[in-house]
């Protein structure tokens, strides 16, 4: 507001665009610009670092569980892939399932519940499925990840599909 | 769109009176003379204790207090994007605080400045400063280097020294017998929480007496007749120059932070030796050089507590200078209270040098 009236000012005394006053409005303009920017920059940068190192974190592709081929059936392991919590389960079947833990309505972890053999939210009720992870009922509107699982010797690798 | 802007600044006004604020900013007006350039010190000191506002709370951001203060101040130095300019600009603006509150002391001091009706403004700038070397006391200790560890050792022997309560005060301010991780939590506290809580309300009466009586004029141009006395407005004349020293100041700031990062050093060891040549900041030299002597003039512990006793004494007479400077005239008093002021800044500068020149 004040701006356009101190503008129309500068027009009406016949300065015009090109004017000192306007030339000198708009070098202050940059150079308050510049120092908004030199102390804004570094001050972004070191509140962002935390958020940095977890992006370089969510990064990994591959997680290798040691010794959890000894999970016995009809159990489950909760780890982390990247920053993200993850489960890996062990049916009765003796099929090998890996799911992303976060729940895909509100971002509550979820939990194996091996009486009912579904993955249970118990924030809102969510449920899934445990061998795909589907959502079955409740609010989620969209299934869980799966990972790939490969048994090994020395453990089992969880990696993105 | 107009009215209705005008509207919104009618409403608020009603409420909060606003307008009351620019009548007033309208007639403040600050003298003109050719000491003026001493009117900035206290604005620059306001500065600098908002740029360390400001970075001590980015700071807290990654601090860590207790066992693991060194290494979180290590994370912040070189892991943390950015986090040794953040450290390096709150050491340096610290220092520059204090060195800016000292320079307005003194000026408003040789200007008489404390005269009626400004007592309180004194009072309470010579508590803020205080309060500020407190600050730079206890935010010395906060890395837990070998620096800080021996500093604030030595520091508190000074209460220690103290007959009777002194141990007793030294071991509940460091909490134990040697300085260890619970004298940083409790120094933490202090430099977080309740230094700002005491800090900021004075501060604000500080400058609320500062709008309530202006500024004063010193004694040469108060004899001088109304008419041949010149003034600036603040608004906006006196504000745009005390803004461009703040740019000064800024500049300063980042050209020290930047081109002589604040070194982190070797985490506090207590079976270490002090190393060679180890002394208290700047703004402690003056007392520290002042106790070594009189540790040397006095046997025993003697003269620790002699030096602390003339040290304190001077302080309060300091302190008490607006009660006995009291007439607006030149006169004996007032030339004593000068001559005061100068063996005052002499000792301090004297010592001070004394001190480094010791150190070699």
């Amino acid at each position: 507001m004040n701006e356009t009236t101190c503008h129309l000012d500068a027009l009406a005394k016949g300065e015009g665009l090109f004017g000192r006053r306007a030339f000198v409005r708009v070098a202050l303009g940059g150079v308050g610009l510049c120092y908004a920017a030199a102390i804004g920059y570094p001050v972004y940068r070191y509140l962002a670092s935390p958020v940095e190192k977890a992006a370089a974190l969510a990064a990994v592709t591959e997680v290798t569980l040691k010794d959890a081929e000894k999970l016995s059936p009809g159990s489950v392991l909760m780890f982390k892939f990247g920053p993200r919590p993850a489960m890996l389960i062990h049916h009765k079947d003796a099929r090998w399932v890996a799911l992303d833990a976060v729940c895909t309505h509100l971002g509550c972890t979820v939990q194996y519940q091996p009486e009912r053999d579904v993955i249970h939210c118990a924030c809102h009720g969510g449920e899934y499925d445990a061998y795909t992870g589907r959502n079955i009922s409740g609010p989620p509107p969209r299934p869980l990840t799966a990972y790939r699982v490969k048994p090994t010797e020395g453990g089992i690798v969880v990696s993105r599909t | 769109m107009k009215q209705a802007a005008q509207s919104v600044c009618a409403w608020v006004d009603e409420r909060l009176g606003v307008s009351e604020w620019v009548e007033f900013a309208r007639h403040k007006a600050v003298p003109l003379h050719r000491h003026s350039a001493w009117y900035y010190w206290g604005g620059v000191s306001l500065f600098f204790f908002l740029v360390q506002a400001v970075t001590g709370v980015l700071l807290l951001l990654y601090y860590r207090p207790g066992p693991d203060a060194y290494e979180s101040v290590r994370q912040i130095t070189y892991e943390i994007h950015f986090g040794w300019l953040i450290r390096s600009a709150h050491s340096w603006s610290g220092n520059l605080m204090l060195a800016a509150i000292f320079v307005h002391m003194f000026s408003v001091f040789f200007m008489h400045a404390y005269r009626n009706p400004r007592e309180f403004g004194w009072w309470s700038g010579v508590i803020l400063l205080l309060a500020t070397m407190i600050f730079g006391f206890s935010g010395y200790l906060l890395p837990m280097n070998v620096l800080a560890y021996f500093a604030t050792k030595v520091g508190l022997e000074i209460p220690h020294a103290l007959p009777v309560i002194g141990p007793k005060i030294a071991e509940l301010v460091r909490g134990g017998l040697e300085v260890n991780e619970f004298t940083v939590q409790r120094f933490f506290a202090l430099h977080v929480v309740v230094l700002p809580a005491l800090f900021v309300p004075l501060l604000g009466f500080h400058l609320w007496l500062v709008q309530r009586h202006g500024n004063a004029w010193p004694p040469a141009e108060e004899a001088k007749p109304a008419a041949a006395r010149k003034t600036i407005p603040f608004f906006p004349n006196f504000l745009m120059k005390d803004l461009a020293m703040w740019l000064i100041a800024l500049n300063v700031l980042a050209l020290l932070a930047s081109l002589f990062p604040w070194d982190l050093g070797d985490p506090a060891d207590p079976l270490k030796p002090a190393p060679p040549g180890i002394h208290p900041e700047w703004y402690y030299m003056s007392s520290f050089q002042v106790l070594k002597l009189f540790g040397q003039w006095f046997p025993g512990l003697a003269g620790e507590a002699v030096g602390m006793v003339l040290f304190t004494l001077g302080l309060v007479l300091w302190f008490l200078v607006p009660l006995y400077d009291t007439t607006q005239l030149a006169g004996r008093r007032a030339r004593n209270t000068s001559y005061f002021g100068l063996f005052a800044l002499a000792v301090l500068v004297a010592t001070t040098i004394w001190g480094y020149a010791g150190l070699r």
